[in-house]
């Protein structure tokens, strides 16, 4: 019996149903990582941090702020306070502020020049974790923060070595990479993440360096800055203004 | 000791993360050896080539576990295939360990066939076993053997490079993480590799001379003695290699060196510089320079050799744990140090550790119950006869 010219060959048919529905389904699957909340568009901003280390008093309000709006559990940091003390034989000292209750104890001894230096994840532009995170859970976004999906992440901790700063820990309850999203969950409404809020000082400034007219780019235009450790070629967005030759 | 990042005052790699090296090191080490025979025609090696082919494969078949007992969501393990991030080095493990795998399974299906075969056509659960790892197929007649024996030594040959790309790898993974200054260093991984094949040989010699010991069997002295000296010229390489890294960074007096120097001489001085390299390496490369350089009774340079491969399947464990426990002890801050000391029976505890390193021998002996794996080997008391 032959086939009539018009008749399509079952074989054909079937590609056809399997190659549409392929497509359909690829239609289906969100982009990974796409921001679904309504009115941001990722690809217009390009978060960034500054931290101005002349105007930090060390009261701890923006590691509190923190640990409320993200529920960091105890003995793990997604930010901290470092003090230095340098005494007049230049001997450095440096302690980290304790979560709860006053920041510092009070340190006998003389000392010639001291200051605050808060950390936090520096977002790296070309972040190591995100590089050797081997199931891509540690990712940039278009909008430049560097976030950790808890869901896929399988907790092997190899970006907590990678990460050069000590940004990263492993979630004690939760078992997977946990550190500073910048209050992804605040930033995109609008808001300021928790710590930049909570600082009495300004000693912490967050802002989109696609925007030419933040505060954020006009500070960093006006006043020198460094990165911590840019020999590492992590390139980070967080910058420190008047930071002291000690600090890594 | 002086300042340290908050979040690194735990150490997050332990236990787990050391047996694992020293695991995937003895794969390779064993693997090499019996590719000694098996490529490069050793005849000398001929009384452990089964022997150290079966060794490769039961530590290969456990070297995940440690990964997966460490890993904080290890049901998501399989993550790391099914969507695999390319830039991680990591990434690469599941693909290079399952290559790995597919050579050595199916270079001990080729090698001990007739063996099987031979099981195969008793009687009783291990015969059907047989029956089925041969697919059913029994047949054998010299063509065929000769077509297997290509087939291994084909194998065989595939299998160097990857053994050494599997343990490479490992020493790739610390080597590549520029954040830590003992890691980072590009001679990792040709000191992994090397490493890893003195405590592939350490542990054939230390395991060969216990089964004759229980079993009464006569050790194959030829092979002993070449196994010797093969354990003595890989460990000085391999030592060399380490002090050589040691040096290179001690004498270039880089920012790194200042906390480096500090590490070895007091937070590593006595597992690193006193158990490591004073005791666990030089006794080992006198007792084996001896046993190699000198005619000596058998007994006495058997004793010397075994001792020696003690120490230093001992002197890798400890290097393993220098590089990885030591490594997290800097503080990325380079301005102090955090301290570890491992639990018992905590998940990845010493108990977990030791569990895990004793199932391959379990499953070895298992794998000699089905296939003997010393064919060749006579009892003492026959011999004398």
């Amino acid at each position: 019996m032959t086939r009539s010219r018009r008749e399509m060959p079952r074989r054909e048919l079937l590609r056809l149903l399997a190659g549409g529905s392929g497509l359909l389904l690829v239609s289906c699957v969100p982009e990974a990582g796409a921001d679904s909340r309504k009115g941001y568009d990722w690809s217009r901003h390009y978060w960034g941090y500054a931290v101005d280390t002349t105007r930090c008093i060390g009261c701890g309000a923006c590691m509190r702020a923190c640990r409320a709006e993200n529920s960091v559990p105890h003995g793990v940091y997604r930010t901290w306070i470092e003090r230095y003390r340098v005494d007049a034989r230049g001997k450095v000292a440096v302690d980290a502020a304790r979560p709860d209750g006053p920041s510092f104890g009070v340190v006998p001894g003389e000392v010639v020049k001291a200051f605050f230096v808060p950390k936090l994840c520096n977002h790296c532009e070309r972040s190591v974790c995100t590089q050797v995170c081997p199931v891509g859970a540690s990712y940039a976004t278009k909008d430049g923060v560097v976030l950790v999906d808890e869901e896929r992440c399988i907790g092997c901790g190899y970006c907590v070595q990678a990460c050069p700063y000590g940004s990263r820990f492993i979630h004690p309850t939760l078992h997977v990479a946990s550190k500073c999203t910048l209050c992804y969950h605040r930033i995109t409404p609008g808001l300021q993440p928790a710590c930049v809020l909570a600082c009495p000082v300004e000693a912490r400034l967050f802002g989109d360096l696609k925007d030419p007219k933040s505060r954020l780019t006009t500070i960093l235009r006006q006043r020198r800055y460094r990165l911590l450790r840019p020999e590492m070629g992590t390139h980070p967005k967080c910058y420190y203004i008047g930071l002291d030759a000690e600090v890594v | 000791m002086g300042f340290v990042f908050p979040n690194e005052v735990h150490v997050t790699w332990t236990v787990m993360i050391v047996l694992y090296p020293y695991i995937t090191g003895l794969v390779a080490g064993a693997f090499i050896v019996s590719s000694l025979y098996h490529v490069f025609g050793r005849d000398d090696l001929k009384a452990v080539a089964r022997f150290s082919l079966a060794s490769a494969f039961v530590f290969l078949l456990f070297a995940p576990l440690p990964l997966l007992v460490h890993l904080g969501q290890a049901k998501r393990a399989f993550n790391i295939m099914i969507t695999p991030n390319f830039s991680s080095a990591m990434a690469g493990f599941g693909y290079i360990y399952l290559a790995y795998m597919v050579v050595v399974v199916l270079e001990i299906w080729f090698v001990m066939r007739p063996q099987f075969i031979e099981r195969a056509r008793g009687r009783g659960a291990v015969a059907l076993l047989c029956r089925a790892i041969l697919l059913f197929n029994l047949h054998s007649d010299e063509q065929s053997r000769l077509a297997d024996r290509r087939i291994v030594r084909l194998l065989a040959g595939l299998g160097i490079p990857m053994a050494c790309l599997l343990h490479g790898y490992v020493g790739f993974l610390f080597g590549a993480l520029k954040a830590n200054p003992w890691w980072s260093t590009p001679l990792m991984f040709v000191i992994f590799i090397f490493s890893a094949i003195v405590s592939g040989i350490a542990v054939l010699i230390f395991h060969y001379f216990v089964v004759s010991w229980i079993n009464g069997w006569q050790v194959d002295q030829r092979c002993v003695r070449a196994m010797g000296k093969y354990l003595w010229g890989f460990m000085i390489v391999a030592v060399a290699l380490e002090l050589l890294e040691v040096m290179s960074i001690a004498y270039k007096q880089t920012e790194e060196w200042e906390v480096l120097s500090d590490l070895i001489e007091h937070q590593l001085f006595v597992s690193y510089v006193v158990v490591q390299f004073l005791i666990l390496s030089l006794v080992p490369f006198l007792l084996l320079g001896i046993a190699a350089l000198f005619r000596l009774r058998d007994r006495l340079s058997n004793a010397l050799t075994w001792i020696a491969a003690t120490m230093l399947l001992g002197q890798v464990l400890l290097m393993r744990w220098n590089v990885v426990i030591g490594g997290q002890l800097v503080s990325k801050s380079m301005r102090g140090f955090t301290s570890y000391f491992p639990g018992l029976w905590e998940k990845e505890g010493l108990v977990t550790a030791a569990v895990i390193f004793t199932l391959p021998f379990g499953i070895l002996y298992l794998f000699h119950r089905v296939v003997p794996l010393f064919p060749g080997a006579a009892r003492t008391d026959q011999t004398r006869v």
